[in-house]
């Protein structure tokens, strides 16, 4: 029945001539009487989904000072600078070990192009997305943001979902 | 009284009238451009600008228009280039003086008004081909070129589809095929009917009349003059500051013109059924102007652009054909009738 009352449709567009003219004109003019999608962005705003890529977010304790995400980030934006400290040794007698402290962390969001390499090739999950995204400057240099600005990001970023077929921790299997 | 004798003042005050309504008029059509636009997309379109609904906007836009370089390109003609513009919105202002608002409120009711509005309207062909050809462009002069052969073309449809009008009602001037349009058709009882001319067997002559006049206006679908894919902007490429405003104004004020001659041919002009002409006719003429814009600001959002040969092809093929026929029959029933 509706496969019938479709091709009628089809048969009357390919007869009468403009068909399609008057067809974007209606279109048009419902979405002229309907109410705009805009939002009034100051005022009001929209939610980002949680899984945005709105900033990256840093986890001092997890760093290591690898610098594999600043090898990897294609356009060189990531600046890290850190330096070694002398532990004691784990159990009397045994060698001194050492440890790097990370001194400085910046991503320059002017050259960022949010790809989230970083992201993914950090080895101890110190980076992560946070949808925030409210952090424009009047100036280039002011995107440039260190260790302490990217740590607050880290509390806007949202729990991740539940492995795929895994339980709950405790549930029944 | 003693004053308004004097023909120069009253030419002065016709004149003065004439241009701050068509360009308030304009300014209003720009707005509604940049609003039904912005609706059409599901947009809200100015916002902000003057406080409620962003009115201002259309003036702000103006003010920077003002403010920018009056560029003039090395290799341009320079005395033309300039003068472009201005031919460009004399041909508006030449239409405008015979559109009558009311039965007394006409600046001038000519016995050849529409012969008239027409010779006068088709100088904005020689302001687009002037522009195109000074700028020292080559999309410039292509633009040109196409606007011309556009223009030229599309005359002729506007022309033939205002003669039917001009048979039925037997008279060449505005206020003449308003009154025409005027008289009672039939009766139902004592009440005598009129009909505007659209709806007295002119619908294809409208529509003939509007489909070209578009294309005279060279708005969308018929904008390949200014393509602006094909050739940056086509004759406005060189334009910048108050003379880009030029055109633009003479753009939004010839929409307002064409409408306004279409309302008077073909939809009853200042007359509106149960509501007296000489009081509430300026404001049924510039309403019925103003549903036309609506409708050519509706298309201009809708349609994409024709190649340059549907477009030559559907003025020699189609409508040039159909107007002609639509004469003939006009002719054929007046006599008959």
């Amino acid at each position: 029945m509706s496969i019938r009352r479709s091709s009628s449709g089809k048969r009357l567009r390919s007869v009468v001539p403009g068909w399609g003219l008057f067809k974007g004109m209606w279109l048009t003019f419902r979405t002229f009487l309907r109410k705009p999608v805009t939002v009034m962005y100051p005022v009001e705003k929209e939610i980002p989904p949680e899984r945005a890529r709105g900033v990256i977010a840093l986890d001092v304790e997890a760093c290591t000072v690898c610098m594999l995400c600043a090898r990897e980030c294609p356009d060189w934006c990531i600046y890290i600078e850190g330096h070694k400290v002398q532990q004691p040794p784990a159990e009397p007698g045994a060698r001194a070990r050492t440890r790097s402290v990370l001194d400085r962390f910046d991503i320059d969001f002017a050259l960022c192009m949010f790809c989230g390499i970083c992201v993914e090739v950090c080895p101890f999950d110190a980076l992560f997305w946070s949808p925030e995204y409210e952090y424009s400057a009047e100036s280039l240099a002011d995107l440039l943001h260190g260790k302490e600005r990217l740590t607050q990001w880290l509390a806007t970023v949202p729990e991740p979902p539940a492995l795929e077929g895994s339980e709950p921790e405790g549930g029944e299997p | 009284m003693s004053l308004l004798d004097n023909v120069w003042v009253v030419l002065a005050v016709k004149l003065g009238l004439a241009v701050v309504i068509l360009f308030a008029l304009a300014l209003v059509v720009m707005f509604a451009e940049l609003k039904v636009s912005a609706h059409m997309q599901h947009r809200i379109g100015p916002y902000f600008a003057g406080g409620r609904w962003g009115w201002a906007q259309v003036f702000a836009e103006a003010l920077k228009f003002l403010q920018k370089e009056d560029l003039i390109p090395r290799d341009a003609d320079a005395p033309v280039f300039r003068l472009a513009p201005m031919v460009s919105l004399l041909g508006t202002f030449a239409v405008i003086v015979i559109i009558p608002l009311s039965p007394v409120l006409v600046a001038g009711d000519l016995d050849v008004g529409i012969f008239y509005a027409l010779a006068a309207g088709s100088v904005s062909t020689i302001a687009l081909l002037m522009a195109g050809w000074s700028s020292g462009n080559k999309y410039s002069l292509i633009g040109g070129l196409r606007a011309g052969a556009q223009l030229i073309a599309y005359e002729l449809p506007l022309v033939l589809a205002v003669v039917g009008v001009v048979i039925q009602a037997g008279t060449m001037s505005m206020v003449g095929i308003t009154e025409a349009q005027a008289q009672p058709l039939f009766h139902i009882g004592s009440v005598g009917i009129s009909l505007p001319y659209a709806l007295q067997g002119q619908v294809i002559g409208f529509v003939i009349f509007m489909i070209a006049a578009l294309a005279e206006l060279v708005r969308i679908p018929f904008d390949m003059p200014i393509a602006e894919s094909e050739l940056v902007m086509g004759y406005l490429t060189e334009y910048s500051g108050i003379r880009f405003t030029m055109f633009l104004l003479g753009e939004y004020a010839g929409m307002l013109a064409m409408s306004a001659i279409a309302s008077v041919l073909f939809l009853g002009g200042y007359h509106f059924w149960g509501l007296n002409a000489d009081w509430f006719g300026p404001f049924v003429l510039i309403g019925k102007a103003l549903i036309l814009v609506f409708v050519m600001i509706w298309f201009r959002w809708t349609w994409p652009r024709l190649r340059e040969d549907q477009l030559q092809s559907l003025a020699w093929r189609w409508l040039v054909p159909l107007a002609l026929a639509n004469i003939a029959v006009t002719a054929t029933l007046k006599v008959v009738l």
